[in-house]
C-alpha cells in the first residue's frame, strides 16, 4: 500500500515551505513514507526561534544573524515587501483557518515524516546541530539519493 | 461494527485527510467512519484517499458540508 516520497527543501521562503509540508503531511496521511531533505536556505526552516550559544567565527556569526530563525521568521517568495507581505499572508491564513507552518511541521512529524538536514550546507552557512530543532537526522547527498531511489515521487522545492 | 463521527469542518487541506487517516488507524477492520468537512477539495480528495489506501467509500454527499462514509478494510 505505502510508497515512498522524497522532498528536497532548498528554499527558505514561507510559501514554498508551506507547500512542502502540506504535500509531506498529505502523503503521510495516505500511508506513504516521507523523507524531507533540507539544504541551503531550507535549513532556516529548521532553526530554533531562540538564539543558541555556539562557537562561530565572524563570517558565520554574520550569516547566522542575517538569516531567518525558524518558521515564524520566514518571508514570502513573492510580494514580501520587506516582511510586510509575509505578515499579511500570516494574518489572512489565520483568518481562513489554515495551519501555521509551525503547526504543519508538528503535524508532519507526528505522522512520521522524516527530516534530514544537509551537513554540507550546514557547514557552509555556519549552522550548528544545536541550532536546529531536535529529533532530526544529519546526512549528505548519498543518504538522500539512497532514499530517492526507493521513492516514486521526488520534489525539489 | 462501530461507527465513529469525525468533525473536520473548517479544517483546511490537508486537515480532513489527516483526521480520517488517524481515525482509520485507531479503529478495527469493518468499522465505519463518518467525516464531515467543509474544505471543497475534500470531495475529490477522499475518493483519491480511499483508492490509494484500499478503504471502502460507502457514500459521499456533496454540499456546504461534505459527508463521507468510509469503511475500514
Amino acid at each position: 500500500m505505502g510508497n515512498k516520497k522524497t522532498i528536497i527543501v532548498f528554499s527558505g521562503d514561507l510559501d514554498r515551505a508551506m507547500a512542502a509540508f502540506i504535500i509531506a503531511t498529505g502523503a503521510a496521511a495516505m500511508g506513504d513514507d516521507v523523507t524531507m531533505f533540507f539544504t541551503f536556505w531550507g535549513l532556516n526552516i529548521l532553526r530554533k526561534a531562540k538564539k543558541v550559544q555556539v562557537k562561530k567565527d565572524f563570517l558565520e556569526r554574520m550569516f547566522g544573524a542575517m538569516m531567518p530563525r525558524g518558521p515564524e521568521k520566514l518571508g514570502l517568495s513573492r510580494m514580501n515587501f520587506g516582511g510586510l507581505g509575509a505578515k499579511m499572508m500570516r494574518y489572512i491564513m489565520k483568518k481562513k483557518n489554515v495551519n501555521t507552518l509551525t503547526e504543519l511541521m508538528e503535524n508532519a512529524r507526528a505522522l512520521g515524516v522524516k527530516i534530514i538536514a544537509c551537513t554540507m550546507s550546514m557547514d557552509v552557512m555556519g549552522i550548528r546541530k544545536e541550532e536546529l530543532i531536535d529529533g532530526i537526522d544529519f546526512a549528505g547527498v548519498a543518504t538522500y539519493l539512497g532514499e530517492a531511489d526507493e521513492a516514486n515521487v521526488n520534489l525539489f522545492i | 461494527m462501530a461507527e465513529i463521527n469525525i468533525d473536520a469542518k473548517f479544517l483546511q487541506c490537508p486537515g480532513p485527510i489527516v483526521q480520517l487517516f488517524n481515525a482509520v488507524k485507531s479503529v478495527q477492520s469493518g468499522d465505519v467512519i463518518i467525516v464531515e468537512a467543509t474544505d471543497r477539495g475534500f470531495y475529490k480528495d477522499v475518493q483519491a484517499w480511499c483508492r490509494k489506501t484500499g478503504n471502502e467509500l460507502l457514500s459521499l454527499e456533496d454540499g456546504d458540508v461534505i459527508v463521507a462514509k468510509v469503511k475500514k478494510a
